[in-house]
């Protein structure tokens, strides 16, 4: 799997892009299998650099949403309501929430899609 | 000095260099390194492999699973003694669901008891308490003339499950299993090896078969892939543990350490059919009489979410206005229902189908009904002509 560059990756296998659109990434849709329910936070909710803001359970497991950067949230994927397996199909077009970014320097401290790869890749090996 | 770390032993079936090499999403269960799930490139994936074994057939390595053979002159008065279904009632090749009790009346686990001749019989037990129910069989018995073994190595086994599951095992063995009835066994070739037992039981509420071959390796590679090259054209997909489980919760088959354990008894479980208490003197049977005649303070129930949620294992439970009256044994999305299903223990007078109550999914109380179980049963099949 090749990351798209033009995102910002999380340890914790989120996605965010530089207008603050977040969603999971293709390696945390393969582990947790087939996603069939996403619960997102409303608009205007603040969520918090590294907090848990939102769940993505799949048939086998629940697992929390972290927060890649602080911000307010804008907009919500009303459609993984209805059709959670979207994630499951296309990990990186299927976005979660958009927020407006607080503070975009909090973006350097993440990882740039050659660093997480290499970092799914060493997780992989234990 | 040095201090050497225990390192828990995770065991491995003879088909783990196989699982491994299809690509499956192996875990630790019960202290065996098992596949949950198949790769989607071959079909798999938790609701694909579910809805295979629902339309047409799925095949599991269950080798996990163990075996004890009780043989000898007095074989039936001691299944009789260990366990609370009648045994006595088993024609040579029957089988039956049944339980070994403590004397409280609760779980020592559940089994099938299978009668394999006229003084012999094999249980097949848990993956989790393979050795807590061969010493339980084994000082339990120990006052019969009757000869107690562990063949829990002795087999690799493998269930293939679904509507076409026979139709599947047909192709590949010499008798006729259309003769054999549901939960009865028979023995006959297999891929070329003589003399199978194999039983028509599972744990899906499918129809289908259990076989039992040798343990080795290669002869267990070898039927593994000639079962999945004789279903092609039944669209077969191997299954894993997370298959499993949906399956035998949508049919509210009980798991152990979940619905039943060592601290429920048989009646909160809801087994009561399994139980004979008209038989002689078995253990558990004193406690269990004291039990009834107190009445229950749990009872397993069926729930269907109503508002958008999942139940899971270990959610507690809440009564309309909030208070908690009792927990969630299993709970999952039921792929073939497409609902989300729990079973839960809650007090007998909040029990009645209909009754609405609430999970606690983090922190929130969703709304759940009491509904019929078994959530899913299998269609009958309609008489050939």
């Amino acid at each position: 799997m090749s990351y798209p560059t033009d995102r910002k990756y999380t340890k914790e296998h989120e996605w965010i892009t530089a207008d603050g659109t977040i969603g999971i990434t293709d390696h945390a849709q393969e582990s947790l299998g087939d996603i069939v329910f996403v619960e997102l936070p409303k608009v205007g909710t603040e969520i918090t650099m590294g907090k848990a803001f939102g769940t993505v359970e799949s048939v086998k497991a629940v697992s929390d949403l972290f927060a890649p950067v602080s911000g307010t949230v804008t907009a919500v994927n009303e459609a993984l309501a209805i059709g959670p397996e979207q994630v499951n199909k296309d990990a990186h077009g299927a976005w979660m929430v958009k927020i407006k970014v607080k503070d975009p320097a909090e973006m350097n401290a993440l990882l740039s899609a050659a660093d997480y790869e290499k970092f799914v890749s060493e997780e992989a090996g234990h | 000095m040095s201090v050497v770390e225990a390192t828990p032993v995770v065991r491995k079936t003879a088909l783990n260099a196989v699982h491994r090499q299809m690509g499956a999403k192996m875990v630790e269960f019960n202290g065996w390194d098992m596949p949950v799930e198949y790769p989607a490139s071959i079909g798999g994936g938790i609701i694909a492999e579910h809805m295979a074994v629902r339309t047409g057939v799925g095949i599991f390595d269950v080798s996990h699973m163990g075996d004890i053979r009780l043989a000898g002159r007095e074989a039936l008065a001691a299944v009789q003694h260990i366990s609370m279904n009648d045994a006595a009632r088993l024609a040579v090749g029957q089988a039956q669901y049944s339980a070994l009790l403590y004397p409280q009346g609760t779980f020592v686990d559940d089994v099938i008891v299978h009668r394999l001749g006229e003084d012999e019989y094999l249980l097949v037990i848990n993956a989790g308490t393979r050795e807590k129910d061969f010493n339980w069989v084994r000082d339990n018995t120990r006052q019969f003339d009757c000869k107690v073994e562990n063949l829990s190595d002795d087999f690799t086994q493998i269930a293939i499950q679904g509507p076409k599951g026979v139709d599947l095992l047909q192709k590949l063995s010499d008798v006729d299993l259309s003769a054999v009835k549901f939960y009865w066994v028979t023995r006959g070739t297999v891929c070329g090896l003589k003399n199978i037992l194999m039983g028509r039981t599972g744990y899906t509420a499918e129809d289908g078969f259990e076989i039992y071959i040798p343990p080795d390796e290669e002869t267990s590679a070898r039927v593994w892939h000639e079962i999945l090259a004789a279903g092609k054209e039944f669209g077969v997909v191997p299954c894993g543990l997370g298959a499993r489980n949906t399956l035998r919760l949508e049919g509210t088959l009980p798991l152990y350490g979940h619905e039943i354990s060592d601290t429920i008894n048989v009646w909160e479980a809801g087994l009561d059919r399994f139980c004979k208490m008209e038989k002689a003197e078995f253990i558990g049977r004193a406690a269990l009489e004291k039990a009834k005649a107190e009445g229950v303070k749990k009872t397993l129930v069926g729930l269907e979410m109503v508002d958008r949620g999942i139940a899971r294992d270990g959610y507690k439970v809440q009564d309309e206005s909030g208070r908690e009256i009792g927990y969630v044994t299993s709970g999952s999305p039921a792929p073939f229902l497409k609902k989300n299903i729990a079973l839960a223990y809650v007090p007998p007078a909040l029990a009645a189908i209909g009754t609405t109550v609430r999970v606690e999914i983090r922190g929130q109380g969703v709304k759940a009904q009491v509904v019929p179980t078994p959530f899913y049963k299998r269609p009958k099949k309609a008489a050939k002509s």
